[in-house]
């Protein structure tokens, strides 16, 4: 079975191939030695550029199949076109970049600006950001780019405990420096940030996604206080990269026009990620674990978790290197992601109970990259959610296979 | 090309393969496994309504922006009601102020049920001093249906007020006024202007239009047509739910069918089941009622297994919480049906919450907390030997 596979992914991209005319456009080649840290990813993509214009455009886009049941309903064939994704990047002048990142979801129903902002750099390890800055929390929502992984979904605890993708209008100070085989980099930032929905939503629980509706984060923060988001990142190559980050501020509206309608209520983030590639082995490792602390009044519902935590965790395994079908730098991957999200930590006050609402998830993959920049993958998914009151879970399978590439 | 042509039957068959995808999917629970789901022979249209309905119930989660509150106790039905079974100490109610037939005496601060949770910035309620109170543990809705179209005449008929038969057991019917929304249904039978009631555990709600429209207005704080009374304020405010939504969550309870008993051959099941009858369990826990007309085919004239008879029984002193709702005395309570008992944990957490609080951990501790017109009953029970007593609780294990 998967010798099939394996052949037909082949076949595939074959067939995709023939369709490429690449001598038109020079693409940037991807400096792997310097650029290292998850920080980086916003500018270590493949862009292209067009003669001396000092504007280079690039982007990528995903789409699937997937054909996913729980417990005995099958939601059938879907076909989806999760999401196109343009960047612009241009250097202004003399230590000024501009770069942004328009993402169009949903067969274009949902367009977003992921990111634009201006970088200037006084020193290496001195530069100013402002725009729409993405949070630097956790690793994926800084490096989530759809051809970058091995598997067609995002990881549950990046996206629904963790925002990704989460960006805000904002300022701050990022800076990098080099010793021999380490790299160390900071960021932290002041942004607009989350509002009342995290605790007050249809998910009927403590989700900070939710706060990504609201379309006026962008011109006015709820709370009137600005979201803190800090990072440091060290790595080494030999045993990869660490990250720890912090995001936390004020999230409700306390008051209004002057007028006090609660007292200030705070959501504190905590996160810490890691990726290494393991020498010899070639095996990529790639995973965060975050916890997210809100402070919610206890005449409220428990409906809505106080404490949270949970976090991924990639293994990939690269088995076949070589030329394949004509792509000189051809890969096959066998890859497995474990995934984990506590949405509501603690015990009921009524019992002293364990509260349930969690989720489990292991997902092997098969994936085949014609080249680093294109990848086709077949995901299985095994997943089991508990609702909040610990009754048996509700269990989740079934295939995705879907294609994302950048161009 | 070589290498094209010899794939291409191996495309033949992954395709085939995807074709048949469940296949790889986790398997369904046993239907009898489960206690949602509808009723079998509903029209499409009666379908469609089920669905809409189930969504209301189950999927509509209210927040502040959509009414929600500002008092409530929970967020939307399926947060108490979760998989159509019964709920625990978490979404456990309380309501306080009644002590006999005269009616609710804390109606001004705020009866009949506390809000014990709010929005934030407001103040929940808690039980006011003097007020006497009783917790409930959310039942579970399915095949309500059936027991909405027992015909009036039906519940007279297994009522015995003054125990003329002399065992012990008497049973009345909650005799209440109609809420003024309310329309009687075709085979009511009326005494002094008032009607029989049979929903809730006071059999206090006349049919499930109330018990839906009472739900989203004390339960979630949700505004309606029917009753558009704000519980924080007091005062009438504009619906929050549309007449369209009450009207398809009622036809989804309608709807939702019966639970379905599991191991009916057993021998140990088959023993029990004689047992209970025997000890008398089943003079008021009733086997089998018939429904009368029903404009819904599927309920009209059928015969079914609640193990009910939707009357009141002193229950004795240990059950008394000292409240009450409409005609009901503070130690009565309305036999529940114990269909779908065995699976009662699937929904309570992997636990048993039973009676009207919740406060039985067991089939057995629940028995044993039957007193009043139950005493001799739970006497019997006693006095069984131990392989009796547990073939009679397999039995209603397997309801
Ligand atoms: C806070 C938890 C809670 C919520 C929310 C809730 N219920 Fe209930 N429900 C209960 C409890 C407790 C009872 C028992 C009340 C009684 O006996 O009077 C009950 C009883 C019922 C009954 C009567 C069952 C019977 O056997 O007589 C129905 C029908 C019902 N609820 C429907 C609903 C609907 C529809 C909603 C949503 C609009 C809803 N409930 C929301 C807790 C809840
Ligand atoms: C006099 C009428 C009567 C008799 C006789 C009777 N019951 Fe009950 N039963 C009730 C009532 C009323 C309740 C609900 C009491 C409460 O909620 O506090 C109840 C509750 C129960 C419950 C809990 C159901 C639930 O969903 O929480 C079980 C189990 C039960 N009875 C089993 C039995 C058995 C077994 C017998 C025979 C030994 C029996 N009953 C005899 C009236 C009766």
């Amino acid at each position: 079975m998967k010798h099939l596979i394996t052949k037909l992914l082949l076949l595939f991209a074959t067939a995709l191939q023939a369709q490429i005319d690449s001598t038109l456009i020079k693409r940037a080649q991807l400096d792997t030695t310097k650029q290292g840290l998850n920080m980086d990813a916003v500018y270590d993509r493949p862009f292209l550029s067009f003669g001396k214009v000092p504007v280079s455009v690039g982007g990528y886009v995903e789409a699937n199949w997937q054909h996913l049941g729980t417990d005995g309903v099958s939601e059938g064939h879907q076909f989806q076109m999760r999401r196109m994704t343009l960047f612009v990047s241009s250097s202004i002048g003399k230590k000024l970049k501009f770069l942004s990142e328009l993402e169009f979801e949903e067969g274009g129903k949902e367009i977003a600006i992921e990111f634009a902002s201006l970088d200037v750099e006084f020193h290496p390890l001195l530069n100013l950001r402002g725009g729409i800055i993405m949070n630097p929390i956790g690793a994926f929502n800084q490096n989530h780019d759809g051809p970058k992984w091995e598997f067609t979904d995002r990881p549950i605890p990046a996206t629904q405990m963790l925002p990704a993708t989460w960006s805000n209008a904002g300022f701050g100070l990022f800076g990098k420096t080099y010793r021999k085989d380490w790299m160390f980099g900071y960021e932290l930032y002041l942004s607009g940030g989350f509002d009342n929905s995290i605790i007050d939503n249809s998910e009927n629980k403590t989700f900070l996604p939710a706060a990504k509706e609201n379309g006026e984060r962008f011109e006015e923060s709820a709370s009137g206080t600005p979201l803190t988001t800090a990072k440091i990142a060290i790595r080494h190559n030999t045993f990869g990269e660490i990250g720890l980050s912090y995001m936390g501020g004020i999230y409700n509206t306390f008051e209004d026009d002057g007028i006090e309608l609660d007292k200030k209520r705070r959501v504190n983030v905590y996160a810490i990620d890691y990726n290494n590639t393991l020498p010899k082995l070639n095996t990529y490792l790639t995973g965060e674990w975050a916890w997210v602390q809100v402070d919610i009044p206890n005449t409220y519902t428990q409906q809505y978790g106080s404490k949270q935590h949970g976090g991924f965790l990639d293994i990939v395994q690269p088995v076949l290197d070589r030329k394949m079908l004509g792509w000189d730098n051809a890969t096959l991957n066998l890859a497995c992601r474990f995934e984990y999200v506590d949405w509501n930590v603690g015990t009921f006050n009524e019992t002293g109970d364990e509260i349930g609402d969690e989720i489990w998830s292991i997902m092997p993959a098969i994936s085949f990259r014609p080249s680093p920049q294109t990848v086709f993958r077949l995901n299985y998914r095994i997943q089991r959610q508990k609702d909040i009151l610990n009754n048996e879970p509700a269990r989740t399978g079934g295939f995705i296979f879907g294609i994302s590439s950048y161009f | 090309m070589l290498l094209e042509l010899k794939l291409f039957p191996k495309i033949l068959v992954l395709g085939l393969l995807l074709g048949s995808c469940d296949k790889y999917e986790p398997v369904a629970p046993l239907e009898e496994e489960l206690l949602d789901g509808p009723l079998g022979g509903l029209t499409s249209a009666q379908n469609a309504q089920f669905l809409a309905g189930d969504i209301a119930f189950n999927d509509d989660v209210f927040t502040s922006r959509s009414g929600l509150g500002p008092l409530f106790v929970a967020t939307n039905c399926a947060s108490c009601h979760a998989g159509d079974g019964k709920g625990t100490p978490f979404t456990t109610l309380t309501r306080f102020g009644q002590t006999d037939a005269t009616g609710n005496q804390f109606l001004h601060l705020g009866g009949p049920q506390i809000q014990n949770r709010a929005l934030p910035g407001y103040e929940p309620e808690t039980v006011p001093n003097g007020a006497t109170f009783s917790k409930f543990t959310p039942p579970a809705v399915t095949g309500l249906g059936f027991l909405q179209y027992v015909t009036d005449a039906d519940i007279m008929a297994m009522s015995d007020p003054n125990d003329d038969d002399g065992d012990g057991i008497s049973g009345v019917p909650n005799w209440g006024t109609l809420k003024e929304y309310l329309d009687p249904l075709d085979n009511a039978i009326a005494q002094d202007g008032k009607y029989i009631h049979r929903f809730g555990k006071k059999a206090a709600a006349y049919d499930l239009l109330q018990q839906t429209v009472d739900a989203y207005n004390q339960d979630i704080g949700i505004a309606s047509s029917f009753d558009p009374k704000d519980v924080y304020s007091g005062l009438t405010i504009d619906p929050e739910v549309s007449d369209k939504t009450i009207r398809d969550v009622v036809a989804y309870l309608n709807t939702l069918k019966a639970p379905i008993p599991r191991n009916q051959e057993a021998s140990q099941v088959q023993n029990g089941k004689s047992l209970f009858s025997r000890i008398n369990c089943a003079s008021c826990h009733r086997p089998e009622l018939v429904t009368g007309y029903s404009p819904i085919e599927a309920l009209s004239r059928k015969t079914f297994q609640p193990y009910t008879d939707l009357l009141l029984h002193d229950m004795g002193l240990g059950l008394d919480d000292g409240y009450t709702e409409g005609s009901a005395l503070t130690s009565e309570w309305r036999t529940p049906p114990l269909w779908g008992l065995g699976l009662s944990p699937t929904t309570q957490g992997g636990q048993y919450f039973l009676l009207h609080d919740g406060r039985a951990h067991s089939i057995e501790e629940a028995i044993l907390m039957h007193g009043g017109e139950a005493e001799n009953s739970k006497n019997q029970y006693q006095s069984l030997t131990q392989s009796e007593k547990n073939d009679l609780i397999k039995f209603l294990e397997s309801l």
